[in-house]
């Protein structure tokens, strides 16, 4: 017997399945081996080429780490799992392809900049519910020099960054889908839509995707009947110090206050002696703080219901140039456990 | 004394475009393309000769410098050959610069690897 | 973009509420360190001046070599990875003097060495820089045009 979910309000659906988590890994960089969260990353690497000869094919390398190293947590094997979500920051999302490659899983590659780790994961937990697959892995990555690279300047160009400007976090983070076992569940799915306010400045990213995550919460709020108070923690991807700022303020506007409960993945990732200005950023980072920092808080009973969001600014290296201004995303995924 | 110069002439050059960085939204690259035609036009002008003569190389090291030279050295050309210097002058007047960035990119390439920041 | 009544009001509130929450410049302090490092980088140029005119090198060629060798240390220092670090501090007073030149087209082209060295050195190398030879030139041609029939 199928279990079908169903849609409340305009861009939610119930699940009634709750798909579970059954594990997540997280691989990260040296930089934010060195941050606060340094004790929740299941790898730390020492060397930020990963041993490959391009920053590229190190971003698909740990990756493809994250990937396999979830799937022996399960004791699954490649065989075992029905579908691979995956997405990243690179042109045509070659991390992700070239990942895919060496995976014997059928792939489905997503962009949503650096939305995808909710991204992948709320599709990942839509499939299971409609009863299309036994295992689900939904897993992201970004890398500093790499984004670098594509979107902004050579490494050793000699630049100034702004006070609003943000690191990329080197780091890849999966999460495997099972239908049972004792672990936190997805319990719904609400999928953003873009907005966009009018941010034209590629420095600021934080404030060119809270419209997008304000939307988004505000939404689930909505659809779902829930309020503030029903939740232990509300994490967002990457909005950083700023973005945090503007989504606190606004969400107080439409009437929910989620001050107490709040924290934003690029916010929590680096330490104030790291020099990253506004926080983390890139799928990766809401990604290994999912995978790492939460995941593990919610097995261990400290957060019993979480709702996250990843947030990605929908910008292409040629758009901005163009005059067009930033859009962002944000998709919300709930989690509970241990109720 | 003409350190003392070089150091005022220069920093201050550099703190114009430090204004510009942090209050307009220029770009880096945007403040070198309008600093190095301003050199130019100064140049033409003759009045970016005013500045090297108090600065030194305060007013020929900064990419203003660059266009002054540029300018100085097709108005020579122009004088000496006519129209055909306007097309030559300039670049052989920074012919020594141009070569120097490419050859040396090019060697500083083969030899070295990007560092990872932070 | 379709938007009801109560988020058209959220997204007017959005710019001040943007602008509010931005961190405030630190312009004193970024101006006094690109102009100590420039003034600095301008007295390694004199320095190079002098010692050339003293040997008894002409002033037209001592003005090339001083730029060949500012283009140099700019070069050396983008290679070894220090000039990025120096620019993060000094700002303009990196990106103006012509050691920023140098740096925008030594750092490309070490970067894109991965690709190859004719469609990743060769082809990157000027695309930080090409737009200041472009228009450099390109406006030195025009005075040039100029000069040319208003001294007839």
């Amino acid at each position: 017997m199928i279990n079908l979910g169903k849609r409340v309000g305009k861009q939610t659906i119930k699940l009634d399945s709750k798909p579970k988590i059954i594990s997540a890994y997280s691989v990260v960089g040296p930089k934010e081996g060195e941050g606060p969260l340094s004790d929740y990353f299941d790898l730390i690497l020492q060397d930020d080429l990963n041993g490959q000869k391009s920053y590229e094919k190190a971003e698909s390398s740990i990756l493809y780490n994250a990937i396999t190293e979830c799937l022996k947590r399960a004791k699954l094997k490649e065989s075992d799992i029905n579908y691979l979500l995956a997405g990243d920051l690179l042109n045509q999302i070659s991390s992700s392809n070239f990942a895919a490659r060496d995976l014997d899983i059928p792939f489905i590659g997503l962009y949503g900049a650096c939305s995808t780790m909710t991204e992948s994961l709320g599709l990942g937990a839509l499939l299971m519910e409609g009863g299309f697959a036994n295992y689900i892995v939904a897993a992201t990555s970004s890398h500093f020099s790499s984004a670098e690279r594509q979107f902004r300047f050579p490494l050793e160009y000699g630049s100034q960054r702004h006070p609003t400007a943000h690191w990329t976090v080197t780091g890849a983070g999966a999460m495997l889908l099972g239908k049972q076992g004792n672990f936190p569940y997805i319990t719904y799915v609400t999928t953003g839509k873009v907005k966009d306010y009018g941010i034209t400045d590629v420095n600021n990213m934080g404030a060119s995707m809270a419209p997008a995550a304000i939307d988004t919460i505000k939404q689930h709020f909505e659809d779902t009947g829930r309020k503030p108070q029903d939740y232990n923690l509300i994490a967002t991807g990457d909005l950083g110090k700023y973005g945090k700022d503007i989504t606190l303020k606004l969400l107080k506007e439409y009437g929910y206050d989620i001050e107490k409960i709040y924290i934003d993945c690029g916010d929590e990732i680096y330490g104030t002696n790291q020099e990253t200005n506004a926080g983390g950023s890139g799928c990766g980072c809401s990604a290994v703080v999912d995978c790492g920092y939460i995941y593990k808080n919610i097995m261990s009973g400290k957060f019993k219901r979480v709702l996250i969001l990843s947030t990605g600014a929908l910008l292409s290296t040629t758009s901005s140039l163009q005059g067009e201004t930033i859009p962002g995303i944000a998709h919300a995924v709930s989690i509970e456990f241990g109720e | 004394m003409d350190y003392l110069m070089a150091f005022i002439v220069g920093g201050v050059i550099c703190a114009i475009g430090q204004v510009l960085m942090d209050k307009t939204s220029l770009t880096p690259a945007r403040i070198v393309v309008s600093f190095v035609t301003i050199g130019v036009i100064l140049g033409a002008f003759n009045i970016y000769g005013a500045i090297v003569k108090i600065g030194g190389a305060g007013a020929t090291v900064p990419i203003t410098g660059f266009g002054y030279s540029l300018a100085k050295a097709t108005i020579k050309e122009v004088n000496s050959g006519g129209l055909l210097g306007a097309f030559t002058g300039g670049i052989k007047g920074t012919a020594g610069g141009i070569g120097a960035a490419i050859l040396f990119g090019y060697i500083m390439a083969v030899i070295f690897n990007p560092k990872t920041k932070g | 973009m379709n938007m009801e009544g109560n988020e058209k009001k959220i997204k007017d509130k959005f710019h001040k509420v943007t602008d509010e929450s931005s961190p405030k410049s630190k312009l004193l302090k970024n101006c006094i360190c690109a102009f100590i490092v420039g003034g600095i980088i301008c007295d390694i140029g004199q320095f190079f001046n002098n010692y050339l005119i003293g040997i008894g090198v002409s002033r037209d060629d001592t003005s090339s070599w001083v730029t060949i060798i500012m283009i140099f240390i700019g070069a050396l220092l983008t290679g070894i990875g220090v000039y990025d670090k120096i620019a993060n501090f000094a700002g303009a007073g990196t990106v103006v003097p012509i050691t920023g030149f140098a740096n925008s087209i030594v750092s490309p082209a070490i970067e894109f060495k991965k690709e190859g060295y004719i469609l990743g050195v060769g082809a990157k190398m000027f695309t930080i820089a090409g737009p200041v030879l472009v228009y450099g030139i390109g406006s030195s041609i025009i005075v040039g045009v100029i000069y040319y029939f208003v001294s007839r």
